[in-house]
């Protein structure tokens, strides 16, 4: 799947299609990652006939729902098991992100795979997500930021040509080198 | 030349770049090492509870003694506590930034009293150094 921006959670509950036999099949929920709402249902479906024996022709999606965060005013720690396919074999990983939401640790995640390993998001499924605590963080990266007290000055600051800010200036040339360190 | 300013909670920053530029703000938590939590507080400085990274902001001399995650109420009553705002307006960079804008938004009127201004300013200046000259 394409995964454009900021991922969405949704729960999406299926079920097969009623028949006179089984007129209340037994319905499955799933929390499933998706950039909206048409790609989590066909997500769904694509997980739940591994699972189970049923398909999107033989079923019906019973509802759709976007969950939203319960609070994004503070900083979480999130713990992501998946299963990812390599170019040699597939693994199991385990991966934590500091974020205010957890649909911004997901995304975080899937660029994260695609940077460091080449992994498309076609190949990645989420099998796990939790919020972990500060003292059960188990990599370096965030461990030092969820820290009590945590400070570091700015170095080297380079202000991006590209935003335009300093680069387009008043003046096209200028006497001064300019200056990266700011305290 | 040894760091000074550091990048804590509590550090009084200056949003740079993006629909908040001008405002200061506080950082209240820090997500990692490319962005962080900042609040106004909303009601002091106009500034919504949002993640930024540093890139868009530039940290002050100043800093509000807060605990990590603190609430609007709380951060309000420190930034009270520590009349951060008037400290604020009354350094060089805030007047600096003030003149700008200031300057920025003169109307042609405006310019016309400020070339006056100018012009009485170097005749006094030229009129005391003929005095000093002879």
């Amino acid at each position: 799947m394409t995964v454009a921006g900021v991922m969405r959670q949704y729960q999406v509950v299926g079920r097969k299609a009623a028949t006179d036999d089984h007129p209340n099949p037994e319905a499955y929920r799933m929390i499933i990652f998706a950039p909206n709402a048409v790609i989590a249902k066909s997500k769904f479906w694509y997980y739940l006939h591994q699972f189970r024996k049923m398909k999107k022709t033989t079923g019906e999606i019973l509802d759709c729902v976007e969950l939203t965060e319960k609070n994004s005013r503070t900083v979480k720690n999130y713990g992501i098991w998946l299963r990812y396919s390599s170019r040699s074999g597939t693994h199991n990983m385990y991966r934590e992100f500091r974020d205010v939401k957890l649909t911004g640790a997901v995304s975080q995640l899937y660029d994260e795979m695609a940077g460091r390993h080449r992994c498309r998001p076609r190949s990645i499924q989420i099998i796990r997500t939790a919020t972990v605590g500060a003292k059960d963080l188990k990599r370096n990266n965030g461990m030092q930021f969820a820290k009590a007290g945590v400070k570091f000055p700015l170095p080297h600051r380079v202000s991006s040509a590209k935003r335009g800010q300093r680069a387009l200036s008043d003046s096209t040339y200028s006497t001064v080198r300019p200056t990266t360190f700011f305290g | 030349m040894p760091f000074t300013r550091y990048a804590e909670v509590g550090r009084v920053v200056l949003v740079n770049y993006g629909p908040e530029s001008g405002k200061i703000a506080t950082i209240v938590d820090i997500v990692d090492q490319n962005k962080c939590l900042i609040d106004g507080p909303q009601d002091i400085t106009g500034v919504v509870r949002q993640v930024i990274p540093f890139s868009r902001i530039a940290l002050t001399d100043l800093t509000v003694k807060i605990q990590r995650n603190a609430r609007a109420k709380t951060l309000k009553a420190a930034w009270a506590e520590a009349d951060t705002l008037n400290k604020w307006e009354a350094t060089s960079w805030a007047k600096k930034l003030a003149a700008k804008k200031k300057r920025a938004s003169l109307s042609d009127f405006d310019r016309f009293k400020v070339m006056v201004a100018k012009k009485q300013k170097s005749a006094i200046i030229a009129k005391k150094m003929e005095e000093l000259a002879a």
